[in-house]
């Protein structure tokens, strides 16, 4: 799930839509956690759940997923910030994961963060204000041989030179 | 299931199979350029041409060649195509009705593939790992079978003794050995863990493993599994292998659906189930006892050893952990016997070992040579040397190792003589550098790696890492003196010698050995202390005045 145009970035997203109607994700939990027997060691597994049905874990989903397991919130906030994979911020409407393994820098994967950073003007890690694009760091995909190497809303794209990263992330940006 | 059933099995394969098989790459680097839609077109042409009787598709896993992928093979007369695009896949299927292929010829007798020995990856590429079917018609868990039927668990774990195996995830410690002590303690629960969490930057064996030939790893693990007396198993893998996980999952069932694992299989007593548990991303996570944290569903942190895993591991039950390509062994050694493997290598360091080749590289991918070869075989004769201009130094075992220099390429490859010369084997990583890499400039990209992923439990790692990013950085902004060059060295060493667990302990390796052989490009970046500036300054105006 990913915010809309309408909602403004301040106000969680899950928030607004479980007025609206009953909210099928936390359904999608309530499965995972019983599939797992409420076993606390399954954390990780429910919480990857969450962060893919509500797109990251907020507070509420980490209380509810707390309570279903009988752990103290504090555990379930631990886990989820321990991990680089967790976010309990939301991400933008598309994903540009840049590879920063060490094949790809030492074949420029750092100028093609450097390049995309100027373009969107964010840090990794970060979300554009308009709420369309998240630039982020994988530590390393594994795809050494096409280095350097850039995933865009899960597609992963080789041999890349900063301007074609670029040129992808401004088909985005063009998006009305 | 009985071994008849599985000879029944891999006939029926056998004899399904059509005479040419058209090998096509889809494992994860190929799919990136597009190796589904080569695949469909390649059926589609073999359709529109009504070769089905003697032609069929494959999906298979990594040949390895990744640099040149996406990579097509039509076996048996092992024509290679490379850098195949989707448009030029039905010109592949044509060239067998007399029509001439489009995509550029890839050579099979190359250094590259003809400098190989293959163990490990001796069916990646050629079978269709979403198939069981074709994993027992190369002969799959015939070796489970074996150890089952044939041998009792103390043979099994004294033929991985006898094969000089040594841990394939870094450190080399004796599988052997490892297995034995689990093998010792007392009957009870006992688990084997599969360690696929990979995080090395530059090694990708592991993923490639789990996505070729997944059911070589399910095999080594239960055959771990009778050896050691443990009937649970665990993969850990990471979550940014989706492909591998969704592999290994569609693998469990499959074999779960023959009787090769579950309960009861080949109809003995032995049971063995296996559960994958999906990493979140912390690099940490591959340190042992910080892995059975996780599995446990906590925060990675690792505990101090002993005790040792194998004595109190997952919930304080006797654990045996290996990593993937430790296990991929295994079903070889018991095929074809101790005897056979402990001849290939060094005195060592025995077998075959699998290195991702990639940087400034001609050929870039996935390799696998007897140990003892040399890194200018590897480098010079397979890689191709580098496009333009020298190696200057070649980066072994990621983040927790060193990088050797251009003098020293004729260092064998093994675990002990690269820990001679200051790095160390690790994951099998091999990042080749040439002369425009800054080995300051790479130091500090380690070390920023290292600092993004301690823990943060012991403080030496969590504030040495810091601290150390910080006076590399110092050193690239031209600020340093070499008073901070000796601070940094001290520092590094005090690191090394006191944090916690294996992460820190080698965090400041990549430093050490870049200022071991290239001193001169850290003292290049350095200035004039400011105090000793100033009074050269203020001595000047006095000698004219004298």
């Amino acid at each position: 799930m990913s915010p809309t145009a309408t909602t403004s970035a301040v106000e969680p997203t899950a928030k607004k839509e479980k007025a609206a109607k009953p909210d099928l994700r936390f359904k999608r939990l309530d499965i995972t956690m019983k599939r797992q027997q409420y076993a606390p060691d399954a954390l990780i597994e429910v919480l990857h759940v969450a962060q893919e049905a509500f797109g990251f874990l907020e507070e509420d989903v980490l209380q509810y997923v707390a309570h279903g397991l009988k752990l103290p919130l504090s555990k379930v906030y631990g886990v989820a910030t321990f991990y680089h994979l967790f976010s309990l911020k939301p991400n933008g409407a598309h994903t540009c994961v840049v590879c920063m393994g060490t094949a790809c820098y030492v074949k420029g994967g750092d100028k093609v963060v450097e390049k995309l950073q100027a373009e969107l003007g964010i840090e990794l890690g970060e979300t554009t204000p308009d709420g369309k694009v998240s630039l982020m760091a994988a530590r390393c995909l594994g795809a050494c041989g096409i280095a350097p190497a850039v995933v865009f809303d899960g597609t992963v794209g080789g041999k890349l030179s900063p301007e074609e990263a670029v040129a992808k992330v401004k088909v985005w940006e063009g998006e009305g | 299931m009985d071994l008849q059933e599985l000879k029944a099995v891999a006939q029926a394969e056998q004899e399904r199979q059509k005479s040419v098989r058209v090998h096509c790459c889809t494992s994860t680097g190929c799919r990136a350029a597009d190796a589904m839609g080569i695949y469909g077109n390649l059926k589609q042409a073999v359709t529109d041409h009504n070769l089905e009787d003697r032609v069929e598709v494959v999906g298979v896993g990594c040949m390895g060649f990744c640099g040149r992928g996406p990579l097509v093979q039509v076996d048996p007369d092992e024509l290679l195509y490379e850098e195949v695009t989707p448009d030029q896949a039905a010109s592949i299927i044509e060239a067998m009705d007399g029509g001439t292929a489009q995509p550029i010829q890839g050579d099979v007798n190359h250094p590259f593939f003809a400098r190989q020995m293959r163990v490990v990856r001796e069916y990646s590429g050629k079978i269709d790992p979403e198939r069981i079917e074709e994993y027992i018609a190369v002969g799959g868990y015939e070796s489970l079978h074996k150890a089952i039927y044939e041998m009792t668990p103390a043979e099994v774990v004294d033929q991985i003794s006898k094969s000089g195996l040594r841990g394939r995830g870094g450190g080399g410690y004796p599988t052997g050995l490892k297995w034995a002590t689990v093998a010792k303690m007392p009957e009870g629960q006992k688990y084997i863990i599969c360690n696929g969490d990979e995080g090395d930057p530059g090694a990708f064996m592991d993923r490639s493993i789990l996505e070729s030939d997944p059911h070589l790893v399910l095999e080594g693990m239960a055959i771990a599994g009778y050896a050691v007396g443990a009937n649970h198993g665990y993969i850990y893998v990471r979550a940014e292998y989706p492909l591998a996980i969704a592999r290994l999952q569609k693998g469990i069932q499959q074999a779960k659906k023959y009787g090769l694992l579950g309960s009861q299989i080949f109809e003995s007593p032995f049971d063995f189930k296996i559960d994958i548990r999906i990493g979140a991303g912390a690099f940490v996570c591959g340190e042992e006892t910080a892995l059975i944290q996780s599995i446990e569903g906590g925060r990675g942190n690792p505990i101090p050893r002993p005790p040792y895993p194998a004595q109190k591991g997952l919930y304080d039950c006797p654990t045996l952990i290996n990593n993937v390509e430790t296990l991929a062994n295994i079903t070889a050694i018991i095929r074809n016997g101790a005897d056979w493997y402990s001849s290939i290598g060094t005195d060592n360091s025995k077998g075959t070992k699998i290195f991702a080749l990639t940087g400034k590289i001609r050929n870039n991918g996935l390799i696998e040579v007897p140990m003892g070869i040399s890194l200018r075989q590897i480098v010079e004769e397979m890689g191709g040397g580098v496009p333009d201009g020298e190696v200057k130094a070649v980066q072994t075992g990621g983040p927790s190792g060193g990088c050797i220099p251009r003098s020293m390429l004729d260092t064998p490859v093994d675990y002990d003589s690269l820990r001679k010369v200051g790095s160390m084997m690790g994951s099998g990583g091999m990042v080749v550098m040439d002369d425009s890499t800054s080995m300051v400039g790479i130091s500090q990209f380690y070390m920023e790696f290292c600092r993004g992923e301690t823990c943060g439990k012991c403080v030496p790692c969590r504030t040495g890492t810091v601290q150390l990013y910080a006076m590399l950085t110092k050193i690239l902004k031209r600020q340093a003196t070499k008073d901070d060059l000796a601070k940094m060295e001290a520092l590094c060493e005090m690191v090394r010698d006191t944090s916690l667990c294996g992460l820190g302990q080698t965090a400041p390796n990549p430093v050490l050995s870049t200022l071991k052989y290239f001193r001169e490009e850290y003292e290049e970046l350095l200035i004039e202390p400011e105090y000793l500036s100033d009074l050269n300054g203020k001595e000047a105006p006095q000698e004219v005045n004298a």
